[in-house]
């Protein structure tokens, strides 16, 4: 359930479109941000904000893979495998990661496409964060600083923090 | 019209239609998988692509609308190749199980992939796994494994069911369809997407592994289970019936059928029908049944006079069993004392009087009015009819609904007049529409009429059976004054147009005419009525007054249909003689005499007719229960022992003299009823113009297991039709006349055979003058009863009610499949009435009216006016527990339990 | 703002404003040959001019979807420049008579959509934005509108479908999405880059732009240069220059003095280059590219592969970005790009067949029936289907060789 603050923010995003379908995607952001991942309930709340089911809500955002369908923790932390950080060490970066976290319920490490950010590739986000020129060892330093609080991190829907 | 040319073949379309219509249309099938000619092309299987000249590449025709001179090339080396690499990518993650498929046998991709693909896969990597079939709803599986993602099902929810409670989920070769994990896809449109599928990724629980295609013989035939007859192809194997699809027909259902017109024929074959006559509670024999029947009939006309005897329902049987037991009733019997509606229709002379619309009129309509009960639960394929005008067509819709619908998403304007008042609402609609307009909304909706050019389609029906139906007669009344104005009826039950045409009602005889006009009738029939008789409520109140004695009910139970259940339950406890002929015991025959067992459902032949008077054949598929009997036969058997012999053996001799008598029949035949496509529209004269005959329809329902994933449609061929006159039709009757169920699938050779009989009425016969239709046809005197509502009691709300579509009859009771899909009852009111009472949502409250009470759960639903309620009729908790049908409003308390 | 208004942002919209000329802007930038710097190079002024005169509202949609593989130029804009953005969009929606634009970034630009959304509120505050703008009777609003992950939703009717809140898949052409696109309304798409340079196009004159580049590659635009190169990043560039300038020039040549051996000149869906003369002294021209060599600009991006580079790794890769991001409408993207992407991962994991290869010019057929043609023809509804398919004929015309040493031949099975 959106938070009384959320359920404000929810309208007045609904406002903002011609259509009310048309918000969808971003209070299937702001959910997310707030519960840490798109849940069966919230995905029924849109459904009424947005004037439509909770099958099409379902059917919009497994679409997109931003919206994560199970719980997964405080920190997203994606890897850009794709063609530029092949090459420079994105898998590397990943495999060290994936291994390092694999177990721990709050950070969720994830392979994605590029994230352009090739230039500075290997890169990653964390809560949709950027982190670049990494190495495996920085990744991880940057994944430890986030839980230590010594970087704020976004909403897990790269809201802000 | 413009030309094209495919595969150099040039042929005449319309601009804009779609090119893979068109070659179908002239012989040339290209396959497909995603298209489907009832809803939008989305292009995305791309088993369709062909060679357009001019254009780069190749276009799906499914998309590719046609224009002047386009050249098209379906069968190049090209187009076979593109056809073979997407069948074997279709084939990449379909497994290849079709043994123990259910669709195995009648797969549109296994048969594609004979016809059109390649020999063999070469994909030799890991198929895409899902768990096996998981169900989507209490009658729908789904096995996401064979899922081409056609996208038929989930288009099928959002478009045209309008329940888009499945979906695609997750993206590209992960896509899968998908209902959300807290909703099933309880849609009463289900089962179509069942049919529609192209693989056996959706099945049906009541249907799965009950049969094989190709053990299945079929018939074409109608739906019983509501007005609207949806047109179906009646599948069995070993003599039970299995299945039902939808046939497309242009008229009437577009292919379509509603869930309980698909799975409620399981009631056919339940434990609980009657299968044997019995008397005094004891099997006996039917000439001891007949025989006791007669007696009863005789001694109560001898002792007591005609008007003594009564006869309820007749709506639904066939045409002819409606015919007959009219014939009985009133020309051997000679009582008027007759009703086929059991206080939830309209007068007769309304139904039948009035400027009737075809469904097809919809789509044309300048507006349509919207009168009528939620037609989502009544009539569920009017319902798609009427969304597809609104949606498709863009037709706006004028609403007099008092509680929110099915339709209320796609209504224009609301005129929302409370419960009683809808009467007076039309008046000011009308008002409008000559300049004087009560206020900003009927203004809105008479501008909207103004604005646009074709008739008004009023859809007309009973949209509250807690009040007298004066104010929906007085709206009617109102409406019936404009220029142009066409009225589709919305009564409910199955074949009860065809009842009130057979003369199933007071005052009225076979053919649209009052009991004045008898002649037509009385060349035939022993005796007419002369004064009119008691509707059904009259009938009720005479058997507790005690001046009717003997009632017959005819596959009718007041009890649980008539509005108000406590005065059905007085008179039938009062009347002291019931002679049921019906398929099924229930609560108002189970004191009857005589119970006379009869056939139902695919169990005879004859004709029917839906809620915009057409008449279509239905088809014997299966032998009868027991020794059930058709109710006609039982009439006539009864009539015999009362000294009148029909001399009538076969159905179709009785649907001959039906004709012969009925004005409105005037030049059919049930050689043309049989091979005309989409049955006639009634008075038959009037509609002459859209008669089509079949050209051949063997091909498709020859028994061999119709192809059910495309729309099953005849290919009808118009020919002329020159209607003959009574006699002629009588004539060429009896030259036609087969084995009823054999008529339909044998026109296939015999168009022109037909075409002459039809067409041919000779010198003698056109010189025989037979009453001339126009003359006598009824026609509504507009004349409408004052309303005079109860005054507000403030701690009252004011109660709505109307059918629900899984209602409590024997089709829901006794069907297995769909008994379970009815949900409780509950009571809804405005979210501030709930306020008011101070409980919760869902909590169990105390309603209580003049008539009764009982404890319901209250439920707060949007768009319901403040001081309204609604409750749906049946049951033991329905709001035929509280009406009371003497008062013009049912004013019901709610109190919360202590 | 202060920092940009100093730099003269929004100095051109109180101009055009001003001027209230719509056609000025529409004569500046048809003389300046802008091409929509999206990846399909499109003349701006062309697609205004189809816009119908039907009376239904129109649309302003910006393209920031940049999720094309190694394509990073728009985030630059975003992140760096988001008041040039804006301005952008206030000066096309006048032309175009939009009262409603919405800017579509990908949901991963969490960062640029607050730069943006903080602009846009700056520009609002400062009337820049909203209702009688300046006292001129022109409305403007700019919704920003994050995706959420889904390369599709930069292909423009996928955009919009997406923009109202379906899932992103495209649309059956025609008709257009400038007859029939947001709502069932006319709608403009452009990319970032393209409404950023009609402010810079009304500030040199259309005629002046025109003089930079060659033939009809007027202009500047930018590139994002990545990969084995010393200096990766996003440059302007100048239409005319040769490959070689831009590699080993402006990106400073390979990584470590390695040699070159093959590289990517229009982003990921187009054919690629190798390490040849012929190749590397290409002039930077959208058509001569095309006519010459088969293969196009793209989006900007240039991808530059080393000596030790696996070509059937990168191509694998990329076959696996495009199965994951086929929308799965279409049947030969959704099942052929899988199986491309399975084939490709044995062959170069050392698992590969003696005939995978034609095996894959086979699978690519039925989704591209000219395989190794440019421009690809497709049996898709969209230009995604056939992009693996650029990859595989890539592999084919430069690397046969070195695919069949990896995989076995035919002789040796
Ligand atoms: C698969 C696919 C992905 C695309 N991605 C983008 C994108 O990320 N950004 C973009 O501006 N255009 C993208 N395009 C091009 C757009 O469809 C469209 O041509 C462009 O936004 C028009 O803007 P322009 O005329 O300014 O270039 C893509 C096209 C396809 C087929
Ligand atoms: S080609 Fe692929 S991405 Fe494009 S519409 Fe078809 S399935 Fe979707
Ligand atoms: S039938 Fe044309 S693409 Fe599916």
């Amino acid at each position: 359930m959106f938070t009384d603050a959320n359920k404000k923010r929810a309208t007045e995003i609904v406002a903002l479109y011609p259509k009310a379908h048309s918000a969808i995607l971003p209070l299937a952001h702001l959910a997310q941000d707030q519960d840490g991942w798109l849940s069966p309930e919230a995905m029924d709340e849109i459904a009424d904000y947005c004037d439509t089911t909770a099958a099409d809500v379902q059917g919009v955002c497994s679409f997109y893979t931003m919206y994560k369908r199970r719980p997964c923790g405080n920190l997203v932390v994606s890897v850009c495998t794709n063609v530029t950080c092949l090459v420079v060490g994105g898998p590397e970066v990943l495999e060290r990661l994936e291994h390092k976290y694999a177990s721990d319920h709050d950070v969720f490490v994830e392979e994605v496409e590029c994230l352009a950010a090739c230039g500075n590739a290997p890169s990653m986000q964390v809560n949709y964060e950027y982190h670049e020129h990494l190495t495996p060892e920085s990744a991880e330093q940057i994944v430890e600083d986030y839980k230590a609080g010594r970087l704020v991190a976004r909403g897990v829907s790269g809201g802000l923090a | 019209m413009i030309n094209v040319t495919i595969d150099g073949k040039t042929v005449e379309a319309n601009p804009g239609d779609l090119l893979i219509k068109v070659a179908q249309e002239n012989g040339v099938y290209i396959p497909r998988f995603c298209w489907h000619d009832r809803m939008k092309p989305v292009g995305m299987c791309r088993m369709c692509l062909v060679e357009v000249e001019g254009i780069r590449g190749l276009p799906p025709a499914c998309t590719m609308p046609v224009a002047e001179g386009m050249v098209c090339h379906t069968e190049t080396p090209a187009v076979k190749q593109a056809q073979d690499d997407v069948l074997e990518f279709l084939l990449v993650n379909h497994p290849l199980d079709c043994p123990v498929c259910d669709r195995g046998g009648e797969c549109p991709l296994q048969d594609t992939t004979l016809a059109f693909g390649p020999g063999e896969s070469r994909f030799v990597e890991e198929k895409r796994h899902f768990e096996k079939p998981i169900p989507i709803s209490d009658v729908v599986l789904l096995d996401r494994e064979r899922c081409i993602q056609c996208a038929r099902c989930t288009r099928f929810a959002d478009e045209i069911a309008g329940d888009p409670l499945i979906s695609f989920v997750d993206r590209g070769g992960h896509t899968q369809v998908l209902n959300h994990p807290d909703h099933p896809f309880a849609s009463y449109f289900s089962g179509n997407v069942v049919q529609i599928c192209p693989v056996g990724a959706l099945t049906a629980k009541p249907y799965r592994f009950r049969a094989r295609p190709w053990d299945l013989a079929t018939v074409e035939t109608s739906c019983g289970q509501c007005a609207v007859q949806c047109r179906g192809a009646l599948q069995s194997s070993s003599n039970r019936l299995v299945r039902l699809l939808g046939v497309d027909s242009d008229a009437v259902n577009h292919g379509w059928l509603c869930d309980k017109g698909r799975y409620g024929f399981e009631y056919v074959h339940s434990d609980a029908r009657v299968r044997e006559p019995q008397l005094d509670g004891k099997t006996v024999s039917w000439p001891q049944a007949l025989d006791a029947a007669a007696d009863a009939l005789r001694s109560a006309r001898d002792l007591h006079g005609a008007e003594s005897i009564a006869f309820l329902g007749g709506a639904r049987g066939t045409n002819e069993d409606a015919y007959a037991i009219a014939r009985l009733a009133k020309g051997v019997i000679g009582t008027d004392n007759v009703d086929s509606q059991l206080g939830d229709g309209l007068p007769a002379e309304l139904i039948l009087g009035v400027n009737r619309a075809a469904i097809a009129d919809l789509d044309t309509a300048a507006a349509i009015v919207l009168l009528a009960p939620d037609l989502k639960e009544a009539l569920p394929v009017l319902h798609l009819r009427l969304r597809r005008a609104a949606l498709e067509c863009n037709v706006p819709i004028i609403d007099f609904s008092s509680v929110p619908h099915g339709l209320t998403r796609e209504v224009t304007h609301a005129l929302a007049p409370l419960p009683g008042e809808q009467g007076k609402r039309a008046e000011q609609l009308v008002g409008a529409l000559n300049g004087n307009a009560a206020d900003a909304i009927v203004a809105a909706a008479a501008a909207t009429i103004a604005g646009r050019s074709g008739n008004i389609v009023v859809v007309l029906g009973r949209s509250n059976l807690a009040e007298r139906s004066d104010a929906t007669v007085q709206a009617a009344a109102a409406l019936a004054g404009l220029a142009n104005v066409k009225f589709l009826s919305a009564l409910r039950r199955g074949n009860v147009h065809g009842a009130l045409e057979a003369g199933l009602a007071p005052g009225i005889l076979p053919g649209r005419v009052t009991i004045e006009h008898r002649d037509a009738v009385q060349q035939v029939w022993r005796t007419a009525p002369e004064v009119p008789g008691l509707d059904a409520e009259g009938i009720l109140r005479g058997a507790i007054d005690g001046t009717i004695k003997t009632l017959v009910l005819v596959g009718a139970d007041p009890i649980a249909d008539f509005p108000d259940r406590a005065l059905a339950i007085e008179a039938l406890n009062a009347v002291g003689t019931i002679i049921a002929l019906d398929g099924f015991g229930n609560a108002s025959n189970q004191r009857a005499k005589v119970m006379l067992p009869v056939t139902m459902f695919g169990e005879k032949s004859g004709t029917t007719t839906n809620l915009e008077g057409r008449m279509q054949r239905v088809n014997q598929k299966v032998s009868p229960e027991g020794i059930a009997m058709d109710d006609w036969r039982i009439a006539s058997e009864i009539a015999l022992r009362l000294g009148d012999d029909f001399d009538l053996e076969l159905v179709d001799e009785i649907t001959a003299e039906m004709i012969k008598v009925s004005p409105a029949l005037a030049g059919a035949t049930p050689a043309l009823l049989a091979s005309s496509h989409d049955g006639v529209r009634i008075p038959v004269r009037e509609h002459a113009t859209e008669i089509k005959v079949r050209k051949n329809n063997a091909g498709l329902l020859d028994g061999e297991g119709a192809v059910s994933w495309e729309p099953i449609k005849a290919d009808v061929e118009a020919v002329d039709v020159e209607l003959a006159t009574h006699e002629s039709a009588d004539e060429s009757a009896d030259e036609s006349a087969g084995e009823a169920g054999a008529a339909v699938i044998d026109s296939g050779e015999t168009p022109s055979a037909d075409k002459a009989t039809i067409t041919a009425p000779t010198a003698e016969a056109s010189a025989t003058v037979a009453p001339t239709a126009a003359s006598v046809l009824l026609t509504w005197n507009r004349i409408a009863p004052s309303v005079s509502l109860p005054g507000r009691d403030a701690y009252a709300v004011r109660l709505v009610s109307g059918p629900a579509l899984y209602d409590h009859g024997n089709a829901v009771n006794a069907s297995a499949s769909i008994v379970g899909l009815r949900g409780p009852s509950k009571l809804l009111v405005s979210a501030a009435d709930l306020q008011r009472l101070g409980v919760t949502n869902g909590t169990e409250v105390h309603v209580a009216s003049a008539k009764g009470a009982f404890n319901i759960a209250v439920h707060a639903a949007r768009g319901i006016t403040q001081g309204v309620a609604q409750l749906a009729m049946g049951g033991e908790r329905g709001a035929n527990a509280l009406i009371d049908v003497g008062s013009s409003a049912t004013d019901v308390r709610v109190e919360t339990i202590q | 703002m202060q920092r940009a208004q100093a730099d003269g942002a929004y100095e051109m919209w109180k101009e055009v404003l001003r001027r209230a000329d719509v056609q000025w802007i529409h004569d500046e930038v048809k003389a300046s040959g802008l091409r929509g710097r999206g990846g399909a190079n499109f003349p701006t002024a062309i697609k205004w001019e189809s816009l119908p005169d039907n009376g239904l509202p129109r649309h302003l949609v910006i393209n920031g979807d940049e999720g094309e593989p190694s394509t990073f130029k728009d985030r630059v804009l975003l992140e760096g420049d988001p008041h040039a953005l804006v301005e952008g969009v206030c000066i096309e929606a006048y032309r175009i008579g939009s009262h409603r634009a919405f800017i579509y970034l990908r949901g991963e630009f969490a960062l640029g959509a607050d730069r943006v959304q903080q602009a846009i509120n700056e520009a609002r505050a400062a009337g820049f934005v909203g209702t009688n703008i300046l006292g001129s009777g022109f409305d403007l609003e700019i919704v920003v509108h994050r995706g959420a992950g889904a390369y599709i939703c930069g292909e423009e009717s996928a955009l919009i479908e997406s923009l109202e809140g379906k899932r992103g898949m495209p649309r059956i052409k025609p008709p257009l999405p400038i007859h029939v696109g947001l709502y069932s309304q006319p709608t403009v798409v452009n990319n970032v880059e393209t409404v950023c340079t009609i402010t810079h196009i009304l500030k040199m004159g259309g005629a002046e732009y025109a003089k930079l580049g060659v033939n009809r590659s007027t202009g500047t635009r930018l590139a994002a240069i990545s990969g084995h190169v010393k200096q990766p990043g996003v440059y302007e560039l100048e239409f005319g220059m040769t490959l070689r300038d831009i590699i080993f020039g402006i990106a400073g040549g390979i990584r470590d003095d390695k040699q070159l051996k093959f590289f990517l000149p229009g982003g990921a869906s187009f054919q690629w280059l190798i390490n040849s003369d012929e190749h590397l002294d290409q002039v930077y021209d959208i058509d001569d590219i095309s006519a010459k060599l088969g293969t196009t600009l793209g989006s900007g991006a240039i991808m530059v592969y080393d000596q030790d580079t696996d070509p059937l790794l990168v191509a694998w890769r990329l076959a696996k970005f495009y199965a994951h991001e086929s929308c799965g409408k279409c049947t030969p993207c959704r099942e052929g790009s899988g199986w491309i992407e399975k084939v490709l991962y044995r062959m170069s994991h050392g698992l590969g067949r003696p005939n995978d290869m034609d095996a894959l010019l086979d699978i690519s057929a039925g989704i591209s029936p000219d395989v190794m043609k440019a421009p690809f023809t497709q049996t898709t509804i969209c230009p995604l289907g056939p992009s693996p398919v650029s990859a595989v004929a890539s592999l084919q015309k430069w690397f046969r060789a070195e695919v069949e040493a990896a995989c076995g031949t035919e002789a040796q099975a």
